[in-house]
């Protein structure tokens, strides 16, 4: 949330800069400077309350940030000269910006600024106007923070200001949450008869702010009808909570699936339509992620990702038609020989990315639109993962698409079928073969683009998902993406279920047994596929 | 000596016998009674790096009895060495007694560190060195039946067969990773003092442990190859080229895969048991799947089918990594990824293969 | 665990082929079955009787049912519906394949099936019966009257001569009389032998119907092959079979001006020589 509401202030701020020329502003920026500058000719500080009064009356953009910097005693002087600027930081060479128009102001040392000094009572009124201020705005999203700030720090002098926002406040949501926030005032009430309706009222909210004096008054109120009724709130609070509890297993299940389809898809591509075990799949995810890195050292983070998925694609298939028509080819047939090869293929690869890249991991950077956290109804989800499984949903379709619709798919589906048919028919089956393989290599490479977002990019990386991925594809039926699909969700899910319960690794052994004891009870797995191209 | 009539016809194992007795020998000779001065002698690190590789090639026989022989290529034999070597290291632990650092004369020190109050059930009896050396057997023997008897009875083969046994391995290395199984953890067990009574530091124990290992190879060779020679080794062969026509033939598939599976598990436990006295530590890395597929490129190397070529490849390709990991630790991953390259494209009858080509042209 | 390792070969199984009961001269009944892949009968409500020594040859077009029947009745496939017995009491869909085999009943694949790393000789031990059982299995040994019995068998398929060398340097012809004498060391009642000529030469065919004949009385066999001039040279009764269902019946001669019979598999043209 943070570093979102930061690039947005940011963007804010690019715009500013933009219409700085403009003279609505440039008049109202000015009063704003004129107002600013009397703080350093400020005897007390109570001509600093009167002037924090006025500052709080001026209908400007950067009101709020300047009272809020103000509290946090961020705003300075520049010794030389009449500006007022923001410290960003708290380094001895710090980071400014303009107060007034929040431009960037590069580096300045300590010595040539002076702060403007606040006492806790200017703090707390700051914190009260900012509260107000915050009720007032016409962005929701701050009255939203703004009552949110009231439940964390409840004090009297906001209540009058939330009941008189409840008869104005047009959206409903926020509605509802200032009646709790007051229900939660109510809760402190002297009156049985008042605390009781309030503690009703405050069942199924699940902030700590507010379950936690739910709890309390269920356990110690003087007043039986309010414990019970407390009791009856909580319950509602209970269901909602073991509700998001689910919602959240659900959705790190499904996050965890995506990265399972993610990385068996392209297996699914080489292994089942071809039956060609390729035992360095993981090794070409891995090189995937360190085409990332390579792609973050020449551009910036928030670009690299568009540009790395296809290079990485591009990457990796060139390796993979190269493992295909320099060793697999000769060993059609042998799938035991098949995947020893390639197991070697994977060793060198990994000892290569060891000598160039070094054996340490690399970090590779989160683009800001992917980093932090976005609401997802009541749920609150990182934005990485979402991000994931929406590129997951993309890659699967791309690929059903690829192999469905176009001509290369409709070839690759007759080899898988009956090579020799094909090749009658005129497949040129060598080449299907080299492109097969090059895909499915391919989308391994964007799979590694993926994970280089979620975990550490080193040379072992492949070899962490490999049993799992082949686990995906076996358990999902070899040659069927649909079982693929099902069986990387219901892996993903089933192991964040027990994973609670069990702690993560004893979830991992438990998923890989019941894996084993599945293959031996449906030894093709979910969706078994028909015909002799099962035959592996 | 009256030889019999299989053991005769197996020209190449007779030299590998020959070869085993005269390292028995000559090898204590060369450590024990040349003087250390003389360029002769044999360090005490040889000889149990010497021995490293004599439990190897024991797992590489097992491993090409089921491979070579019945078809199955198991990437999860490393598990069943690894399953010896934890119970004979067990034993082991149970002998440091009051000796740990904590001195606790009953619990192993990692137990004591993680505040154990007492021994778990099934460290109960390792302690006798007759239920261990039975353990060694029994434990990896059961897993190998109780997996061989679910897979095999449905159906479970070729490449299946050998990525479930990849996952078993796998599964086995996460649960030896956690402290609550009692095992030691990520650090395994280790800081052994003595086996028998005998100090693992003396010479005399390392030697005695060589030598051991070369009659446990000796001794798995022969089973291997007296199974092979039998009808029962014909029926392998044709379950290896024909599950079909054996099983029309009215043989019982997978109870002989199960049996002959489980047999080989029990002879990589005792390479394992061997294992570990020898090079004084075993941890969950030893599960890792690496090892297991590892193990199958040195039977790829010798050339599978042959048992002989199973000892060849596992000294030669392990003399190449402890050389090579010394000399150029960048190539070792090169070099050996690149022999399971070329192994499967080249030389896929292994170097016994190829000498017996070449036997067979001139 | 002695339960298990003598029951190996499947020898546990108590019944044995003298049990066989044939009184009534059929030997194998299949009735009423059905079996259905994904949704296609493969096998269809059919109903066949082999007599006892008796020679059957089964033809049909490609998709018939053929080659299903012959996996229910080896039990390799189980059937949705009906019986298939083995004499009058032997239900064969209570069996799996080891202890079909061991009751007696051989089978020749379509493609000849030896075990080519080994030689003739061991292919036919391999397949001899009586040594199946554990005790058996672990010697390195012939006895004298395993001895005879598997060169009885080289004399009856031919191949005296060749039996040092590997199977694998067989010609095609001499496989599939391998093959057929692998089955004979089982001593079954019955052989369902698929395709037995598929690829021969004239002679090598004309030897194979010789051995067929010879083997019928003493045996029960069943042959499914598309050769129909082969087929005219060793059956009397033959069964035509269409769509998983027996569509006719009889005399090579009677089916061949059988309307319904020249339509659907005749009348194809290129089967018929």
């Amino acid at each position: 949330m943070v570093s979102r509401t930061s690039f947005r202030a940011g963007l804010a701020g690019l715009a500013l800069m933009l219409l700085a020329p403009l003279v609505v502003h440039a008049a109202d920026d000015s009063a704003l400077r004129s107002l600013l500058m009397q703080f350093r000719e400020a005897a007390d500080f109570t001509e600093k309350t009167a002037l924090v009064e006025k500052l709080a009356a001026q209908d400007h953009p950067r009101t709020a940030i300047l009272l809020k910097a103000l509290a946090d005693s961020r705003l300075y002087y520049q010794a030389d000269g009449d500006r007022v600027v923001i410290g960003l930081n708290d380094a001895p060479e710090m980071t400014i910006e303009d107060a007034v128009s929040g431009e960037a102001l590069g580096q300045t040392g300590k010595r040539e600024l002076d702060r403007v000094t606040a006492n806790n009572r200017l703090r707390a009124m700051i914190e009260n106007l900012l509260a107000s201020l915050g009720l007032a705005s016409a962005d929701p999203k701050q009255r939203r923070a703004a009552v949110e700030s009231f439940l964390r720090n409840p004090d009297p002098a906001g209540v009058e200001r939330l009941k008189a926002r409840q008869g104005v406040e047009p959206d409903k949501k926020i509605q509802e949450l200032l009646t709790a926030a007051l229900a939660l005032v109510d809760l402190a009430s002297e009156d049985a008869t008042v605390r009781a309706p309030a503690a009703t009222a405050l069942g199924g909210w699940t902030q700590p702010e507010i379950r936690g004096p739910l709890l309390r008054a269920a356990a110690d109120d003087s007043d039986p009808a309010v414990r019970e009724a407390a009791k009856i709130a909580l319950t509602k609070t209970e269901f909602r909570l073991q509700m998001l509890g689910w919602a959240e297993t659900l959705f790190f299940g499904l996050s965890l699936g995506s990265v399972l389809i993610l990385a068996a898809i392209g297996l699914a591509v080489t292994f089942g339509v071809m039956g060609v075990i390729n035992m360095a799949h993981g090794e070409l995810m891995m090189l995937g992620a360190y085409t990332t890195w390579l792609v973050q050292q020449w551009l910036p983070v928030n670009w690299s990702l568009p540009v790395a998925v296809p290079l990485a694609f591009l990457v990796t298939a060139l390796v993979g038609i190269a493992i295909e028509r320099g060793i697999i080819r000769f060993l059609y047939g042998r799938p035991l020989e098949t995947l020893l090869a390639t197991f070697g293929v994977s060793l060198i690869l990994q000892q290569a990315v060891r000598s160039i890249f070094s054996p340490l991991n690399r970090s590779v950077a989160t683009p800001d639109w992917m980093s932090g956290t976005i609401l997802l109804g009541p749920l609150e989800v990182t934005l990485n993962r979402l991000v994931i499984v929406g590129f997951c949903i993309a890659v699967f379709a791309l690929l059903w698409l690829v192999l469905q619709r176009t001509r290369l798919g409709l070839e690759v589906r007759a080899v898988a079928q009956n090579r020799a048919m094909a090749r009658a028919m005129g497949v040129r089956s060598a080449r299907v073969d080299a492109l097969t393989f090059g895909l499915g290599s391919g989308i391994a490479g964007v799979a590694g683009v993926a994970l280089s977002q979620l975990t550490n990019v080193g040379p072992n990386l492949g070899q962490n998902y490999i049993v799992d991925s082949f686990m995906v594809v076996v358990f999902g039926g070899v040659g069927n993406l649909w079982g693929t699909l099902v069986a990387g969700l219901s892996l993903g899910v089933a192991n964040k279920l027990l994973e609670p319960w069990s702690g993560a690794v004893l979830a991992k052994i438990l998923v890989l047994v019941f894996l084993i004891l599945f293959i031996q009870k449906r030894p093709r797995g979910l969706f078994p596929q028909r015909g002799r191209a099962a035959e592996v | 000596m009256v030889l019999p009539r299989w053991l005769l016809a197996d020209r190449a194992g007779l030299v590998l016998l020959a070869v085993l007795a005269v390292i028995s020998i000559g090898i204590p000779v060369l450590n024990l009674l040349v003087p250390p001065d003389h360029p002769l002698h044999l360090t005490a690190y040889t000889v149990t790096v010497l021995g490293k590789y004599l439990c190897y090639a024991l797992l590489a026989v097992a491993i090409d009895l089921v491979w070579g022989y019945m078809g199955i290529l198991s990437l999860g034999h490393a598990a069943f060495f690894a399953l010896g070597g934890y119970c004979f290291g067990m034993y082991l632990m149970r002998q440091i007694g009051t000796r740990g650092v904590y001195g606790d004369p009953v619990l192993p020190d990692f137990m004591v560190f993680l505040n154990w109050q007492e021994l778990p059930w099934y460290w109960h009896g390792f302690d006798l060195f007759w239920f261990a050396a039975l353990m060694v057997l029994v434990v990896p023997g059961l897993l190998a039946f109780v997996f061989g008897w679910f897979a095999f009875r449905s159906r479970v083969s070729g490449v299946y067969l050998s990525i479930i046994t990849q996952a078993l391995t796998y599964a086995l290395m996460l649960a030896f990773f956690r402290n609550e199984m009692g095992f030691g953890g990520n650090n395994g067990l280790t800081d052994f003092k003595d086996v028998l009574g005998f100090s693992l530091q003396a010479n005399e124990t390392r030697i005695v442990l060589f030598v051991l290992s070369a009659l446990a190879l000796a001794g798995g060779y022969l089973l291997c190859r007296w199974l092979v020679s039998t009808r029962l080794g014909r029926v392998l062969v044709a379950i290896r080229d024909s599950e079909d026509r054996a099983r029309f033939l009215g043989y019982r598939v997978e109870r002989v895969k199960a049996l002959v599976f489980t047999l080989s598990a029990m002879l990589a436990g005792v390479a394992g048991a061997l294992y570990v006295p020898q090079v004084g530590i075993i941890n969950p890395g030893e599960f890792a799947p690496l090892n297991s597929i590892e193990a199958v490129i040195w039977v790829a190397v010798g050339g599978r089918g042959t048992l002989v070529g199973a000892v060849v490849g596992a000294v030669l390709v392990n003399y190449a990594k402890t050389w090579l990991t010394g000399a150029l630790p960048e190539i070792w991953l090169f070099a050996l990824g690149g022999l399971f390259v070329a192994v499967t494209l080249l030389l896929p009858r292994g170097l016994i293969g190829l000498l017996r080509r070449r036997e067979a042209t001139t | 665990m002695s339960e298990l390792v003598s029951d190996l070969d499947g020898s546990g199984l108590r019944l044995r082929q003298e049990s066989v009961d044939a009184r009534h001269g059929i030997l194998l009944y299949l009735e009423e079955v059905t079996v259905t892949f994904d949704g296609f009968k493969a096998i269809d409500n059919l109903s066949l009787y082999i007599g006892d020594g008796e020679l059957r040859c089964i033809i049909g077009p490609n998709g018939a049912g053929k080659t299903t029947m012959m996996d229910i009745i080896t039990g390799k496939t189980k059937p949705d519906s009906g019986r298939v017995f083995f004499g009058q009491t032997i239900d064969l869909l209570k069996l799996d394949e080891p202890a079909i085999a061991r009751m007696g009943i051989g089978r020749k694949f379509q493609r000849p099936t030896v075990i080519e790393p080994l030689t003739v000789l061991e292919n036919l031990e391999l397949a001899m019966s009586g040594a199946k059982r554990f005790r058996g299995l672990i010697t390195t040994r012939l006895s004298g009257e395993e001895r005879d019995r598997i060169d009885a068998v080289l004399e009856k398929v031919g191949l005296t001569e060749h039996s040092g060398r590997l199977a694998g340097i067989l010609a095609h012809g001499q496989k599939q009389w391998l093959e057929i004498g692998m089955l004979l060391m089982q001593e079954p009642r019955l052989l369902l032998v698929d395709e037995p000529v598929a690829g021969m030469t004239p002679a090598e065919m004309d030897r194979t119907a010789e051995l067929l004949r010879s083997l019928a009385g003493s045996h029960s066999v069943v042959v499914v092959e598309h050769d129909m001039g082969f087929v005219r040279s060793i059956a009397d009764q033959v069964t035509v079979l269409h769509q998983g269902r027996v569509l006719a019946e009889g005399r090579l001669e009677e089916l061949q001006i059988d309307p319904m019979v020249i339509e659907v598999y005749l009348g194809a043209g290129d089967a018929y020589h």
